[in-house]
């Protein structure tokens, strides 16, 4: 076995030693094997992404001295791997962003456990990525649920906590859904190893027998984790969530949590269910129409807001209904096409909400779109990153946002029956989302007679900006270069069945 | 003849005053235990009549509700809609139930070779008498790590919420803490000083005996920590905190989490590497054996002990 290979679950490991050991240090402590801890993960993920795409295979890692399907397994292919890596340099790069902001956000004597929770929660979704096991993913589930809503209400002021206690309500009952999904698939096939409960559930549709019970647990499982990833219907407890937590925690929440869960659905789609068979059951046209409907009621949303953190929380919603549209499409290239989307959304919308923070601290840290007229002007890096952010959720050219948007339409030319409906409303949201955001970026460089705010100079804010660079960076080498990582997704796909 | 005491020494023995509690001349408690009768909580009228006016200002202004016919019919809907979502759920779940394979039928899908070697071979393989604890911390034991740092994480939540500065801890100490309670209630200490012990050695044991017997970490120290917790509230957080304060705390639950996570970690990474694994499996039975079960029960033993006491404490008084 090569050494590379112990490289995942090393990295679940240290996550969680890391978590551990904190909860024992000082703030600045507790940051710096936070950091420390974010690169070594980042860089072991790199070496498996290398590895694997050197081998052409994906690999079992087998945790413990038994093999499945009696002991716990993680498996590790090109996709994984990816993933892992991008989660890491969104994450690193959120919370450098929001660094110098927490310390007036949450309280000094709370601080380490912020990073206690990031810690879990990196490790939380590495296990959700690389899983082979549907318990481990639920075990997991359980930590990243309760790290998200503990990052919520770190900063503690009435809002949050009200944000927290819907999201656990919500998430909960996400949760519990998925958990039953998880009981009724164990009790139609007797495994919880993923490979071999999609040998049993083949054997299971050709006789026919339970056909009732596996359409439910599919139903279960897909509507638990559109309900744990805010899909429209159930996207009541985001935009509090995401608009009045700290902005690191928001940046991360939007960008990472969602996408585990989105991500360990389409890990359930292949590798347990079977895409055909999920294709059969139909589920897939109801992911499709809410999909749709989420693209144009986020939009609606958003634009109907007054809070620009909170607008661009509704935008998210639109987000997340083009992921489930191109999953609800129930073709290859619609898969693709979400896949893609997860990764430019992620670098689309911490980027934002980073930017964001740095537009409302320069307006007396009003988030009213009043207060903000002209803000690019005192605060010149934070309107060019917000402006970037802005085209790329349009869908202009050069920026990821582009590239994710003409997947979609390609993925649905091709499909017959749903190329119509989804071409429009891809058009009609596109409008849309120019209308709020394109509003945002023209009142930013409004100029304004009066001086009401102090402009902030570059000495004030190194890491803010060398932050808000990367993220730009990111964005355009995700726009521009977009045909390496369309050809990762595809082998990573190819490698999941 | 036996000599007659004085009476004033006489009133000083135990004899004189069981007699006395056997004939209700004295109550015991009166005069040694401070007690207070309880309090009905008493709301002035003027408090009602505010909240209640201030309640259908919120009604009237807020949510408008005579004008806003809208969010009326919003909120209706959203109690029926609330009602028959857990119907419909209720009803599809119980329908679906009743196609899964009956329970205890052998030719179901959940008897397959997974529990047949898990029951065959467990004994042979993990050492450990108790079955279920053989797989949860053998077979699955990466699964339970994971189901000990969701512990983990909730008490850092209630932290989150509950914790409060050390000068605030200080200026509130016992203020509000024994709204109703007598201080030092002699009958809660004599039962708490007779069965502490007994509970604390049944956790240990219960711990102990995890590969022999039903029981095991979770349950151990389950009743470890409902024996601190029975300390505490008998003789107060000053003499708990003797022996069980913030930093014992700290440090208790950093070892055991962190001896957990290094003796998993040598199982994962040595089985997957196919090394040979050098922890002896014992002989079954004995109280050493089952191999990496009772070092990894002990340190759950402690984090959910630690767990347990933390959230009561958190609760009580916003520290340990």
């Amino acid at each position: 076995m090569n050494f590379v290979q112990n490289f995942p679950a090393v990295s679940i490991l240290l996550c969680l030693f890391a978590g551990i050991i904190s909860s024992g240090l000082k703030k600045k402590a507790a940051r710096f094997v936070n950091t420390v801890l974010i690169s070594i993960v980042g860089f072991l993920s790199l070496c498996t992404l290398i590895y694997v795409m050197g081998t052409g295979e994906s690999f079992v890692y087998v945790m413990g001295m038994f093999p499945a399907p009696w002991g716990n397994e993680i498996r590790a292919g090109v996709l994984e791997a990816f993933t892992a890596l991008f989660f890491c340099i969104i994450m690193l790069l959120s919370l450098a962003g929001g660094r110098k902001k927490l310390a007036d956000e949450v309280e000094e004597g709370k601080t380490f456990l912020y990073y206690v929770l990031m810690d879990l929660l990196l490790a939380s979704l590495l296990a959700l990525v690389y899983t082979n096991d549907l318990f481990t993913a639920y075990v997991f589930v359980e930590i990243n649920t309760i790290a998200a809503c503990g990052l919520i209400m770190i900063r503690q002021n009435g809002r949050t906590i009200e944000a927290a206690a819907r999201y656990m309500i919500m998430s909960l009952l996400g949760s519990g859904l998925l958990l039953m999904g998880l009981c009724m698939l164990y009790d139609l096939t007797g495994h919880l190893l993923m490979s071999n409960i999609k040998e049993q559930i083949k054997w299971v549709y050709v006789s026919g027998q339970y056909r009732i019970p596996l359409l439910v647990t599919i139903a279960l499982l897909s509507v638990g984790l559109a309900i744990k990833s805010a899909l429209f219907p159930f996207h009541a407890w985001l935009p509090d969530a995401y608009g009045y937590s700290t902005v690191s925690s928001a940046a991360i929440l939007s960008s990472l949590v969602s996408k585990g869960y989105i991500f360990l659905l389409i890990k359930i789609i292949y590798r347990v269910v079977g895409f055909e068979i999920f294709y059969e059951s139909r589920i897939v046209d109801v992911l499709f129409v809410f999909g749709l409907m989420g693209m144009i009621f986020g939009s609606i949303s958003a634009i109907r807001e007054n809070d620009v953190r909170r607008m661009i929380a509704f935008s998210s919603v639109a987000q997340i209904g083009y992921i489930y549209m191109g999953i609800g499409m129930g073709t290859q290239a619609g898969m693709e096409a979400s896949i893609f989307h997860i990764f430019s959304h992620a670098a689309t919308k911490s980027l934002l909400f980073i930017g964001a923070i740095g537009l409302t601290d320069v307006s007396g840290g009003s988030r009213q779109f009043i207060e903000l007229t002209g803000s690019a002007y005192r605060n010149k890096w934070a309107g060019v990153t917000f402006t970037v952010g802005s085209l790329s959720m349009v869908g202009v050219p050069l920026f990821s946002g582009f590239i994710s948007k003409l997947l979609f339409a390609q993925a649905a030319v091709q499909n017959d029956v749903k190329m119509l409906p989804a071409l429009i409303i891809l058009g009609i949201s596109t409008i849309l989302n120019a209308i709020y955001f394109m509003k945002t970026v023209i009142r930013i460089y409004t100029p304004v007679e009066e001086r009401k705010y102090e402009s902030i100079t570059f000495k004030d804010m190194k890491l803010y900006v060398a932050t808000l660079a990367c993220f730009i960076i990111l964005n355009v080498v995700l726009g521009v270069s977009s045909q390496p990582i369309a050809d990762i997704i595809g082998q990573g796909l190819a490698m999941f069945s | 003849m036996s000599k007659l005491k004085p009476q004033e020494e006489y009133e000083k023995t135990k004899a004189f005053r069981f007699f006395r509690w056997l004939s209700g001349s004295k109550d015991p408690y009166v005069g040694e235990v401070e007690m207070q009768p309880q309090k009905e909580t008493e709301v002035p009228e003027t408090t009602i009549l505010e909240r209640m006016f201030e309640h259908r200002m919120v009604r009237n202004k807020v949510y408008d509700v005579k004008n806003n016919k809208k969010l009326t019919f919003f909120h209706k809907l959203y109690v029926a809609a609330a009602i028959f979502f857990c119907i419909a759920l209720t009803a599809l779940l119980l329908e679906t139930v009743s196609y899964l394979p009956r329970t205890g039928n052998a030719g179901n899908p959940d008897n397959n070779v997974v529990s047949k070697r898990y029951i065959e071979h467990g004994l042979q393989e993990t050492g450990a008498l108790n079955i279920v604890t053989g797989m949860i911390l053998t077979y699955r034991a990466f699964d339970t790590f994971g189901e000990t740092n969701v512990l983990f994480i909730a008490t850092c939540c209630v932290m989150i919420l509950l914790m409060l500065d050390e000068a605030i801890l200080k200026e509130k100490e016992e203020k509000d803490d024994r709204r109703f309670e007598p201080r030092d209630d002699a009958i809660l200490q004599g039962t708490a000083f007779v069965l502490c012990p007994f509970i604390f050695i049944f956790g240990i044991y219960v711990i102990l005996n995890g590969q022999l017997s039903p029981g095991g970490g979770f349950s151990g120290g389950a009743i470890l920590g409902a024996g601190l917790i029975l300390y505490t509230s008998a003789f107060g957080f000053k003499k708990t905190q003797r022996f069980f304060n913030e930093l014992v705390y700290k440090i208790a639950k950093i070892t055991a989490l962190c001896m957990y996570g290094i003796i998993g970690s040598y199982f994962y990474i040595t089985g997957a590497n196919g090394i040979e694994n050098h922890i002896p499996l014992g002989i079954p039975g004995h109280i050493l054996s089952g191999g990496i079960i009772l070092p990894i029960d002990i340190c759950v033993g402690i984090e959910v002990a630690c767990t347990m006491y933390a959230f009561y404490a958190l609760f009580r008084r916003g520290g340990l």
